[in-house]
């Protein structure tokens, strides 16, 4: 909102610049987020936390001044001259829902002349951005800003013949036209004001359009109310309305201004137009509302701000703002008015204070004490997980919210656990309206936006949470690591631009695995959805799964307008840190030296060669050190159903140099052993 | 025979002065000094000459042998010296070009970012906690003195997953699980990572992002504690010779409330276009813990005092960076990702 510094002076002097007026405010916690000079004023932009709703009102916020500068404070006097008309023969007020409607009072003016209000009045209104539209309306928006009292003008003899005011929730199926002339259909939870036959008006939001006032209005009644806030929250909400009124009331209004508010729009009416004002308020309060007392003991305030005030600094800061504070053996008792709601307990007071003497006055200190702080093994671990991947990945992070056809597009069978979501009751969209089961498509999905920005050569990571709806309150959050890769590796000059598949994602795993301490796994083949059937493996460790690894099924590629192929993992993160840190035990290194062997052999297609090795260590548990395979190859020279496999075999004995001829038997005996268990022909 | 003996000399010296390679000395010592050489043969000769003469002869020799040898040794050692200086000059390579790609990664900036927050804390003796990212709507609100149709529901607008559970709005209901399971036991210090969800989608806001929120409880905890910690924080990540100031503010879970701000990391507190040209940055909401807050926490507020602080991690990434558009995180361009 946009304050006029002028306006403000009307109230109380002010000898600091603007920039300075705005400073101190901020720095007492009443934000000002610009200044902006508007001909001979200067504007104020005004960003009011939630709990300083009052501040909305000229007059509150020239207290804030006067507090800070210690300046007196002008409210204006009011000056009414009454008719011997008494109130009570126009108008009586019924609250049928005191619930939600504390205080109701009205005033009645009569025989008003409507014109344009005058200058100076449309300045202020313009300046705080509200349209200037007749005297009458001006004069209800203009006191609203300077008492934040939000009022309504009602037509008087447009109302029904019974000249009453019966403040009621809507009954079903009510409709009300508003002054912006949308017909409304009032929910049951809506409060609103009837003349006794017809509503004209949604209380606290908005008046109807069937008593706005006019050229032809002669006599007005004023209303100055106090609604429940929330109940004017849900109703501004569900209405799509948000009104300078409803905004105020939201916030909170003082149930003890409306009469002051009431009393100073019939003096300006009368003022500026003319007004008849007949004698009396008619004033209707079932939420009696009195000034709350709370107790302020000073040592408490040093206490927690850590300062060493004194006992009159601190009286004086509260008196600043206008508290009756009263002396009681060892603390205060201050009794806070009830514009300011947000006050309601004693460290509410201790802000007060901290505000005016100032927060940055308060002493800079560490606290006392230490606190063996640190991360968890597993936070630590998590760490490892990343260091590891960031070497070899780009990290990448996706909103933990998917669409749900996703699910199709990686082509999960209907009766795939992974289909059951956790459903976001009222999502921004339906591409964000559940939560992910899985990372593949997310990670799919980045492939397919950056090749599509000719970014070719892709390899990302992401370590993110996935949800499972489970049996008990909350759902399961299961921690995942998710990895794809499309393409080669970068193009450089060295010319080695190994292609990123299956293979160089399972040594990334390799290398990760053994980083972490997890030993003894084994990749088997599997057919899980999403992926390629024939280059998927499941990544088993003492019978536990820790996940999958495969290249991702071309139709699922094609589904992500992915022109390459690609491959991808997802492990459990938490699996793996059950399993990791197995113990190294050293073992003893040979002091004679190592002799190699290489053999090469004709294998069945389907035959793996991790049988080949488990064969051949088998053969041999005495001095083999180690197998490699080298080379893999169909082609020319092999016969069909075949490949040819080579592997390099290391012996070595803890004992002595090894013989030509030991090795020889020893290598035939491996050889016949490939031959006889699964079927392998010497090249 | 001294005539044969200085032509000998005459001759490997000429050879030696004009020898270029490592052979042609190797050669040379074969000729003049092998077995068959031309001194070996000269002084087997001596045998057949008188004793005087032997002696005379033998010792002129064996000088000139022992001179062409270290002659023949020097000039080797030069020589190698000299191939050695060619290769290295051969062998130059550029060294501009870049090297063997081995490390094709790297962490996402938030990452990053969090981790330099983390470690500044751990430094401080802080523990990091973590919860729930779908979480009851009473850790995310209630407990945290924000009933429902309290106005500071409206400050964040939520995802909701029914009546009772949220996505969470803010890191802090672990503040309130920390202390439920923790209570009465003090010190506390505890930093709160994590996602946080908020049903916004604009240039500037981002519906999910990442928070991390701050919770000290002791026996007497105070607003000065609060300033000392988070400006040495804020020294730590940014700069030094930074400057900070703190604003009281308004959060439903702390009171009194603040909000710090740092001298504009952009233009030193000048005043620039990312700063709305007042010199200062908001960086984080802080504030001592509500009384009430510490209740549902299971702490007597009159014998524990705390503060609490929360900031928004891509907030701190933008300004150290010099990020300037929040959708960057998320959108996962390998080109903005390979820039950290």
């Amino acid at each position: 909102m946009g304050v006029s510094i002028n306006w403000l002076k009307e109230y109380i002097d002010i000898d600091w610049t603007a920039e300075e007026l705005a400073h101190r405010l901020t720095m007492a916690g009443i934000a000002i987020e610009g200044v902006e000079e508007a001909g001979s004023d200067v504007i104020m932009e005004l960003d009011l936390t939630p709990n300083r709703g009052d501040c909305l009102g000229m007059i509150n916020l020239a207290r804030e001044v006067s507090a800070l500068n210690g300046c007196p404070l002008r409210i204006p006097q009011i000056k009414i001259s009454e008719n011997r008309e008494n109130i009570s023969d126009y108008i009586k007020v019924e609250i049928d829902a005191p619930d939600l409607c504390p205080r109701y009072t009205a005033r009645l003016v009569k025989n008003v002349e409507v014109k344009p209000s005058p200058e100076w009045m449309q300045n202020v209104l313009l300046r705080s951005g509200i349209r200037p539209i007749s005297n009458i309306v001006d004069v209800t928006n203009y006191v609203m800003l300077e008492t934040n009292q939000p009022l309504h003008a009602f037509d008087y003899n447009l109302l029904s013949k019974e000249k009453k005011i019966v403040v009621r929730k809507a009954e079903y199926q009510e409709n009300l036209v508003t002054l912006d002339e949308i017909e409304r259909e009032l929910d049951l939870d809506s409060l609103v004001i009837t003349d006794g036959i017809k509503p004209v008006g949604l209380a606290g939001v908005m008046g109807g359009f069937n008593t706005e006032i006019s050229n032809d209005t002669r006599d007005v009644l004023i209303e100055s109310a106090n609604f429940l806030s929330t109940n004017i929250r849900r109703t501004s909400k569900k209405q799509g309305l948000r009104s300078d009124s409803s905004v105020r009331f939201e916030k909170g209004v003082d149930p003890n201004g409306v009469i002051y508010a009431v009393n100073r729009a019939a003096q300006l009416m009368q003022e500026l137009a003319g007004a008849e004002v007949v004698k009396g308020i008619c004033d209707v309060y079932p939420g009696q509302k009195d000034p709350l007392i709370i107790n302020l003991r000073p040592d408490r305030v040093n206490y927690l701000l850590g300062t060493e005030l004194s006992y009159k600094q601190i009286k004086d800061y509260l008196e600043r703002l206008k508290f009756n504070v009263k002396d009681r053996k060892g603390y205060l008792a201050v009794e806070i008015p009830t514009y300011r709601p947000d006050i309601s307990m004693e460290v509410d007071l201790i802000e007060e204070v901290a505000r005016l003497y100032g927060y940055n006055n308060v002493p800079d200190t560490l606290p006392l004490g230490i606190n063996r702080g640190g991360l968890t093994d597993y936070q630590r671990f998590r760490d490892q997980i990343k260091e590891v991947m960031a070497s070899y990945f780009y990290e990448v992070i996706n909103y933990s919210f998917i669409s749900p056809q996703l699910f199709d597009r990686i082509m999960l069978p209907p009766e795939s656990s992974l289909r059951h979501v956790i459903r976001i009751a009222n999502p921004l969209s339906e591409d964000q309206s559940v939560m992910r089961t899985v990372l593949l498509p997310g990670l799919l999905e980045n492939v397919s936006r950056n090749m599509a920005r000719r970014n070719l050569n892709l390899n990302f990571f992401e370590m993110g949470a996935v949800y499972y709806p489970s049996n008990d309150r909350l759902p399961d959050e299961k921690l995942k690591l998710g990895a794809v890769a499309a393409g080669r590796v970068e193009l450089n000059w060295l010319r080695n631009q190994v292609p990123m598949d299956f293979y160089y994602l399972k040594g990334i795993i390799e290398i990760l695995f053994r980083e972490l301490g997890i030993r003894e796994y084994t990749f088997e083949g599997w057919e899980g959805s999403g992926y390629h059937p024939g280059r998927t493996a499941r990544i088993i460790c003492q019978d536990q799964e820790i996940g999958i690894i495969g290249e991702v099924h071309p139709q699922v590629l094609d589904n992500f307008d992915i022109a390459d192929k690609a491959c991808a993992f997802e492990l459990d993160v938490e699996t793996m840190f059950m399993l990791k840190g197995q113990k190294i035990m050293m073992e003893q290194i040979a002091r004679y030296p190592a002799v190699e062997r290489d053999i090469a052999i004709l294998l069945g297609q389907d035959v793996k060669a991790s049988e080949a090795i488990e064969v051949i260590r088998a053969s041999e548990p005495e001095l083999l050190q180690d197998v490699v395979v080298f080379d893999i190859y169909t082609g020319e020279q092999v016969p069909d159903g075949y490949k040819s496999a080579a592997f390099r075999l290391t012996f070595q004995s803890m004992e002595q140099t090894l013989k030509e001829q030991d090795i020889n038997s020893r290598v035939d005996n491996i050889l016949s052993n490939l031959q006889q268990q699964i079927q392998a022909r010497l090249r | 025979m001294l005539t044969k003996l200085s032509e000998i000399k005459t001759r490997a010296e000429k050879m030696l002065l004009e020898a270029t390679s490592i052979e042609q000395l190797n050669d040379l010592r074969v000729k003049t000094l092998g077995r068959k050489g031309e001194m070996t043969l000269l002084l087997r000769s001596l045998k057949d000459l008188s004793p005087q003469e032997k002696a005379e002869l033998g010792m002129a020799a064996n000088n000139v042998k022992m001179q062409l040898e270290e002659m023949i040794s020097r000039k080797t050692e030069e020589l190698k010296q000299q191939e050695m200086e060619k290769r290295l000059i051969m062998e130059k390579i550029d060294v501009s070009l870049p090297g063997l790609p081995f490390m094709r990664g790297s962490k996402h900036p938030l990452t990053r970012v969090y981790e330099e927050i983390r470690d500044i804390f751990v430094g401080m003796g802080f523990n990091v906690a973590e919860g729930p990212e779908i979480e009851l709507d009473y850790y995310n609100f209630e407990a945290l003195n924000v009933p429902r149709d309290h106005p500071a529901r409206d400050m964040q607008d939520t995802f909701y997953v029914d009546e009772e559970i949220v996505l969470r709005t803010h890191t802090s209901p672990v503040q309130v699980r920390t202390m439920e399971k923790l209570a009465p036991q003090v010190p506390v210090r505890i930093i709160v990572p994590g996602k946080v969800y908020r049903k916004d989608d604009d240039a500037t806001h981002s519906p999910m992002f990442q928070q991390v929120e701050g919770l000290v409880l002791d026996n007497r905890i105070t607003l000065a504690d609060l300033k000392g910690t988070l400006m040495h924080f804020a020294r730590e990540i940014f700069d030094a010779d930074l400057k900070v100031r703190f604003r009281p503010s308004f959060f439903p879970f702390t009171e009194p409330s603040a909000e710090m701000d740092i001298s504009c990391v952009i233009c030193k507190g000048e005043g620039c276009r990312v700063c709305s040209h007042t010199g200062w940055l908001e960086i984080l909401g802080a504030g001592m813990v509500n009384p009430r807050v510490l209740e549902y926490g299971g702490y007597d507020p009159e014998k524990v005092t705390g503060f609490a602080f929360g900031m928004g991690i891509e907030r701190i990434a933008m300004l150290k960076y010099g990020i300037n558009d929040l959708r960057l995180f998320f959108d996962n361009d390998r080109r903005f990702l390979k820039q950290f």
